[in-house]
């Protein structure tokens, strides 16, 4: 039982392989087939027309930071709901109020960041 | 001898002999689909399109290929290598790998996995990472900038996918795509009993998939196309061919999960000669015509108001579906045991 089980996931892992395969094969074909002449002035960073100041990795908007948590609140909240919709069938009525529950919990919380502003872009 | 033949070999052969079968359509898939655009698009605004590569520049693609290959690769001074040049394999191998769960018809299924909705989400998540790589290792203003908007893009429409999916969860009673669809023969389309859904779906897959009218991240006119502007030659090719892969993996997704899959329109005479494979065919087909036509139609959005679609209409919509959707099904006890 448990051999099958895994059985079933053979095909990815060989579908992986190929696809990994075939990326790594059309980059080393064209490596290998095209000219190469590297220089300075085309191996620098694309900029309008001038030498890039300095390390482009600076300090970005922390809207960013907290739409990534936002995200991982809410993918979660999705990660216990796709259980939760398969089996409703077999939990009734019980299983139902307490999603109800916890989706009523995650609305507030919703609530709070809207009315904070968390969703504002301007 | 044989037996390991018989027991090991020969079934690893018949899976890369299938793999191919499906890796290689779907690549043809892409280059024609890039065809496809343009001509639509030619259309729409009264050109002719590509026109002199073979008859009717049918040839382009493989030109537009081969050109690429021919292309000096380019790694920046100051990128770390490592990563740039991983970037670009993570999401081509990401595009394709979706692939191996999709039925095409009925039994038609490469890995037929319980949990076929799950590793597609899972795998479209893990889509991001190639985007961030790519421009996070580039060391380039506009491609860390890219990558930036793109990520935030996508993990919040990653969000409304995901709702949207649990209310065709809670109607079909599993998460293996074959059965999905059969419950979509005893059922109805799920685009009927969904259609606000089917909508949402729609408009996120465009983001999700950074194209237009959310293509902020490539926005030409003030990133220069975004995360992959330091790519060249191949590796900028697999960025493409990832991204146009994935269009069709989506559409592929939206019509299991909405336009039944591989069945007919109706199951009768007429419908039912045509084989299913080629009714999925022309689903993907017709979801990838409204990718080209919103292309080239629609003016591009803004950050906030993609921002804002996203969190504030699509978010408390699905949600709310879900609520009612389950509720009723509770109610007249019309669930799926």
């Amino acid at each position: 039982m448990q051999q099958s089980y895994l059985f079933e996931y053979l095909p990815i892992l060989v579908f992986l392989g190929i696809a990994l395969g075939l990326a790594v094969a059309i980059l080393l074909a064209s490596w290998l087939i095209a000219p190469q002449h590297p220089e300075r002035e085309k191996l620098s960073a694309y900029e309008c027309g001038f030498e890039p100041f300095d390390d482009a990795r600076g300090r970005f908007d922390v809207r960013f930071y907290l739409v990534a948590i936002l995200f991982i609140i809410f993918d979660l909240e999705v990660a216990f709901l796709f259980p939760w919709a398969v089996a409703l069938g077999d939990i009734g009525v019980f299983g139902f109020w307490s999603m109800m529950l916890f989706l009523a919990v995650l609305t507030v919380g919703f609530a709070y960041e809207w009315k904070k502003g968390a969703l504002e872009w301007e | 001898m044989s037996e390991l033949f018989v027991g090991t070999i020969w079934p690893l052969f018949e899976l890369v002999l299938l793999t191919l079968l499906i890796v290689v359509p779907l690549l043809l898939a892409v280059a024609y689909l890039t065809y496809a655009e343009r001509k639509i698009i030619a259309a729409m605004q009264l050109r002719q399109g590509p026109m002199f590569v073979g008859p009717y520049g049918l040839l382009q693609p493989l030109a537009d290929g081969l050109k690429l290959l021919f292309k000096e690769t380019v790694i920046p001074t100051r990128a770390n290598k490592g990563v740039f040049v991983a970037a670009p394999i993570v999401t081509f191998v990401l595009a394709l790998v979706g692939w191996a769960v999709i039925p095409f018809g009925p039994g038609l299924v490469l890995a037929d996995i319980n949990v076929g909705v799950l590793y597609l989400f899972a795998v479209s998540s893990l889509g991001v990472y190639g985007i961030v790589m790519a421009g996070w290792a580039s060391n380039s203003r506009y491609a860390f900038l890219g990558a930036l908007r793109s990520s935030a893009q996508m993990v919040s429409y990653e969000i409304a996918i995901g709702l949207v999916i649990i209310s065709v969860l809670i109607s079909a009673g599993s998460l293996n795509l074959s059965e999905i669809v059969e419950a979509q023969a005893r059922h109805g389309w799920y685009v009927l009993w969904h259609f606000p859904m089917f909508m949402i779906f729609l408009v996120s897959i465009l983001a999700e998939t950074n194209r237009h009218p959310f293509d902020l991240p490539e926005d030409e006119a003030s990133l220069v196309t975004g995360y992959n502007v330091e790519y060249s030659s191949m590796a900028f090719a697999l960025f493409f061919l990832g991204e146009y892969a994935n269009m069709i993996l989506m559409s592929a997704i939206c019509s299991i999960l909405f336009l039944g899959g591989w069945l007919p329109p109706l199951d009768i005479a007429p419908f039912t000669w045509i084989p299913g494979p080629v009714w999925f065919a022309l689903k993907i087909s017709a979801i990838l015509f409204v990718y080209i036509w919103a292309r080239a139609t629609l003016p591009r959005y803004r950050y906030d108001q993609l921002m804002r679609l996203g969190w504030k209409v699509f978010l408390p919509a699905a949600l709310l579906w879900i609520v009612v959707t389950s509720g009723a099904m509770v109610a007249l006890d019309l669930l799926p045991k």
